[in-house]
């Protein structure tokens, strides 16, 4: 492949150049790169955040702060994390830059709705900047803003809860973005089973980005409203029912867990292949686990409030309907693995993270199914259990993900290579401190410690100071992988266009891309994961890979 | 008659069923990158589904996991099946205490005094912000809202201190909203009742 000027290199019109070439581009690239700047700072402060709420468990009783402090700090822990991080993370990133290209496409549908998003999203993180240093402070509710408290407490909800509000029309117009893209934009021959799997998840997120997420706006402007004007709706005084606003929060923030998590699944779909030189296993398996995850998980929202005092008959079909969905989850897995039998496996990092991935996902996906069940939920319920327990799928799942996507994409977005085994033993460290923070979390749960404590009787003391080495270890993981993937803008150890022997449409153009994608008409396959032309191809045009 | 055996059965039937899983997915994977590493299977299989496999993956996971329900919901259902003659504590939350009233009047905050051998049936409300009355030892939770009650249950079949917590989040001191409850011998439990 002759070198091609890639989308940095290509001069932008007058008037749109230094800074301007970036804060008024509507290049789906370039905002991804903005999207992954602006996520690695939130996910970076937030981290630092739980690791001084771990710092203050140590102990029992005040070490480094006091209540007040602890409470505002794992509400926004949990809003930065949640809307910041971890909805936006996988999709406005490695999808606003990948998904036009693994379709054919030479952007998005709408860039100008793109750049919108962008700064929906950097105006919701304002807002959020700015709820903390103004009025009574940050908020102390939880990221879940439960009623009445939310509206009686005198920190700064109606901020927060715009913020909120904001970020979510940006989430949602990302998905109708992508959804049209999908539809309108994909290359001639490409129909839809010969679209690769990161895009597939891609899509089904974005139906419920799109669905769901009204809710949650109009939810939200229901609590500012009543803190503002004190209408009633929440207030049994008034006729208003607490249990309505749960409901209403869960309708959307359930099926968030799938915006979350699928387009992680998608990532780990791409890798698993593509380093066992082997087609994904059950391609039309995975396609509609999917979409049956999709829909499905928007229909289980309350088994989340098993215990909140609605009927008997809504905990029976709410656990059956969580049960149910728990299926296509378990396909996903088998599936992988079964990729993997008789491939020709390359151990990478990105490959490594994906399969820490399968296994934290796992452990995530298995607890959960002490929470869908009625009985043993009443127990472990707003416990260290269930803290532990989304750890797993949010952080062990979409977070390895987002990781491993790093990985595996770096070279493709930055044309440079980064040093593999900084790589590994970031990887390594993550998982082990992962899993020595979240397991006597776990336990602690079983033992009966509720969440969001600020301190705890003396048989949790044990637990609590264990996990905070874990904590430790994790942010110096963290630390290492970021501070890796940072140096190889200096080493420029330059990355060929097709590093690890691809299959999707990403790589067979440069690294880094040209400014419009595509040189020549992209050549769709019959099937996105034939690797059998792979070997040869790929040896041929890389004999040093093997090193 | 005792619903912590039945949770603790269905606890032990899930997390069995679990287990399993977990160790034969992360032995399969582990032994998969290991037998299929590049240096020593450098061709690929060009596999790409088995419908008879993917039909009994699906069918089977789904089987288990309607099972796991069944016993959780049987589980539950003894959670909320209060036996006849129960002795009825009303519990008042608050931030940041329990409230425990007795039929024949008596109030008392933070310990919840009751006669071995009784099942105890507990009307829970709250009168400012949600709460949640956690019961750990008996497997008791559930949530106290404001103008609405709520009911739990556990029979009183050991004497002992036990721990009662608050587990929804509820405002500044909500880990410090705990109370006692002790299970005591019937006259014990009759002074302790007679006492102002």
């Amino acid at each position: 492949m002759t070198k091609q000027q890639s989308f940095y290199e290509t001069p932008s019109p007058p008037g749109l150049r230094g800074i301007w070439a970036w804060l008024l581009t509507r290049d789906h690239k370039r905002l991804a790169l903005m999207y992954l700047w602006a996520i690695l700072l939130w996910f970076s402060l937030a981290m630092v955040l739980g690791l001084l709420m771990r710092i203050e468990l140590m102990w029992p009783g005040r070490t480094i702060m006091g209540p007040e402090t602890y409470n505002a700090m794992f509400t926004l822990h949990g809003v930065i994390m949640i809307f910041l991080v971890v909805i936006p993370a996988i999709p406005a990133v490695f999808g606003n830059f990948f998904l036009p290209i693994q379709i054919g496409a030479d952007d998005v549908f709408f860039p100008r709705l793109n750049l919108l998003s962008w700064y929906l999203y950097m105006l919701g993180g304002v807002f959020a900047i700015i709820s903390l240093f103004s009025g009574k402070g940050f908020p102390d509710t939880g990221w879940t803003f439960y009623v009445p408290f939310s509206v009686s407490t005198n920190t700064n909800v109606s901020l927060t809860v715009s913020a909120a509000f904001i970020l979510g029309m940006s989430s949602m117009l990302t998905g109708l973005n992508f959804i049209t893209t999908v539809h309108r934009m994909r290359a001639k021959g490409m129909g839809w089973m010969q679209i690769p799997l990161f895009t597939w998840s891609l899509y089904a997120t974005a139906w419920v980005q799109l669905l769901a997420t009204p809710v949650i706006g109009i939810t939200l402007i229901l609590v500012i409203l009543e803190r503002l004007l004190s209408i009633g709706l929440f207030e049994p005084d008034k006729g208003g029912d607490p249990l309505l606003y749960q409901h209403l929060f869960w309708l959307y923030s359930h099926p968030a867990v799938y915006i979350m998590i699928l387009p992680g699944m998608g990532v780990v779909s791409e890798i698993i292949p593509i380093f066992s030189r082997k087609s994904i296993f059950g391609y039309k398996a995975i396609v509609y686990s999917s979409l049956a995850i999709a829909i499905a998980g928007s229909l289980v929202w309350a088994h989340h409030m098993f215990t909140s005092g609605i009927s008997d008959v809504s905990i029976f079909v709410f656990s059956l309907l969580t049960y149910l969905v728990a299926i296509p989850s378990a396909v996903k897995v088998f599936s992988w693995i079964s990729t993997m039998y008789k491939g020709s496996i390359q151990m990478t990092p990105p490959l490594f993270l994906a399969l820490a991935f399968i296994y934290l996902f796992s452990v995530g996906g298995l607890t959960g199914l002490l929470l869908g069940a009625a009985g043993t939920n009443v127990y472990v319920h707003d416990t260290q259990f269930v803290v532990s327990h989304f750890h797993f799928t949010m952080f062990g799942g979409t977070g390895f993900a987002f990781f491993a996507a790093l990985h595996f994409w770096w070279p493709k977005m930055f044309g440079v290579m980064y040093n593999m085994k900084r790589a590994y033993i970031a990887s390594i460290l993550i998982t082990i401190g992962f899993i020595f923070h979240f397991i006597p979390m776990m336990i602690l749960g079983l033992m009966g410690m509720p969440r969001r404590y600020f301190d705890y009787l003396p048989q949790y003391a044990t637990g609590n100071f264990l996990a905070g080495f874990g904590a430790f270890i994790i942010v110096a993981g963290v630390a290492l992988m970021f501070t890796n993937l940072l140096l190889s803008f200096r080493v420029r150890q330059e990355a060929p266009a097709d590093p690890w022997g691809g299959t999707t449409l990403e790589w067979t153009i440069p690294s880094p891309p040209p400014l419009h994608n595509f040189i020549a008409t992209p050549e769709v396959k019959d099937f996105p994961y034939d690797f059998r032309q792979v070997s040869d191809h790929y040896n041929t045009m890389n004999p040093k890979e093997q090193e | 008659m005792n619903p912590v055996k039945g949770v603790d059965l269905a606890f032990w039937y899930i997390l069995g069923f679990s287990i399993v899983l977990l160790v034969g997915i992360t032995t399969v994977m582990i032994a998969f990158t290991i037998i299929y590493r590049r240096s020593r299977h450098p061709e690929a299989a060009d596999i790409r589904g088995n419908w008879k496999l993917e039909v009994i993956w699906t069918i089977i996971p789904t089987l288990i996991a309607l099972s796991m329900f069944a016993v959780g919901w049987s589980s539950y259902t003894g959670l909320r099946t209060v036996p006849a003659g129960a002795l009825e504590v009303e519990v008042t939350a608050q931030q940041f205490s329990w409230i425990f009233t007795y039929p024949e009047g008596k109030e008392s905050e933070g310990e919840l005094v009751v006669p071995l051998g009784k099942p105890v049936k507990l009307n829970i409300t709250s009168i400012d912000v949600l709460h949640g009355f956690y019961l750990p030892a008996f497997r008791v939770k559930i949530d106290a809202v404001p103008k609405m009650k709520t009911y739990g249950w556990f029979f009183a079949d050991k004497v002992g201190d036990y721990d009662i917590m608050c587990t929804v989040y509820c405002g500044t001191d909500h880990s410090q909203m705990t109370a006692k409850l002790r299970i005591v011998p019937t006259n014990e439990y009759l002074q302790w009742l007679q006492k102002k």
